[in-house]
């Protein structure tokens, strides 16, 4: 399913990024396209850029994809990733404003549906609306 | 002029204004053991994505409707088990959508191919 927009989920934590991405999976669907990181390059809690943009890359569709942070660093490292993204692939994605696991299973859901990039953001963010 | 609606239109129905398209409502007990949790809601939404009609849901009796393609507001329906589900659609697929999303709740959401 190629044609569906892509998650990324990034988190201070490789275990909160991966239990968030299996219950993408168990909850929404296998067919969802979704990939996680999570920790810095010395194995401890952080995000980094590298890794971000390697899951980026690693479920890129022409939908586009859409990544759910945890904190603040996690945001400004997908930010740089964005960034460094080939400038035809720049406009294609979003960081969404959301709770990351719950963001992340909304969004899913939208995506799986067949729903555009921003359709899937604002299921995401639709949580963080009220 | 105002256009009123045909009388087969109960006014309990969404508010789907002025809609041309076929309309269809149904019911179904809700018998999944905790009621409308998160994995039930990601299904009953993904099925209700499968069509283009308008789809509203409510608990039986709630005063707001839900747009049962919106994951996040289906699952803070927190309807709980034996409550009665109701849905409402309007489109070309209506009666299809009604149908398929009735027989998912009182299957007990079955797991969905593809």
């Amino acid at each position: 399913m190629t044609g569906s927009v892509g998650i990324v989920i990034v988190s201070h934590s490789i275990d909160v990024a991966k239990g968030a991405a299996d219950m993408v999976r168990q909850m929404v669907g296998e067919e969802v396209r979704v990939a996680y990181c999570g920790g810095n390059a010395e194995g401890g809690l952080g995000t980094d850029v590298t890794l971000i943009l390697q899951a980026i890359n690693s479920i890129w569709s022409p939908k586009g994809v859409a990544i759910m942070v945890d904190l603040g660093g996690a945001e400004t490292n997908s930010e740089m990733a964005v960034e460094m993204l080939p400038a035809e692939r720049r406009g294609s994605i979003v960081i969404c404003n959301a709770p990351i696991v719950e963001g992340a299973v909304m969004a899913a859901a939208e995506a799986a549906g067949g729903g555009s990039l921003e359709r899937v953001r604002a299921a995401a963010e639709e949580l963080s609306a009220n | 002029m105002e256009r009123k609606p045909p009388s087969s239109v109960k006014p309990q129905t969404p508010s789907f204004p002025h809609s041309p398209d076929e309309k269809a409502g149904g019911t179904v007990k809700l018998v999944h053991a905790v009621g409308m949790h998160a994995r039930p809601a990601v299904k009953l939404s993904k099925l209700a994505k499968r069509f283009r009609s308008r789809i509203a849901v409510r608990v039986v009796g709630a005063s707001e409707w839900i747009d049962a393609k919106s994951v996040a507001k289906v699952m803070a329906m927190r309807a709980p088990c034996d409550s009665t589900i109701e849905f409402a659609a309007a489109g070309a697929d209506a009666r299809a959508a009604v149908g398929a999303l009735t027989a998912l709740v009182a299957n007990d959401f079955p797991d969905i191919d593809g």
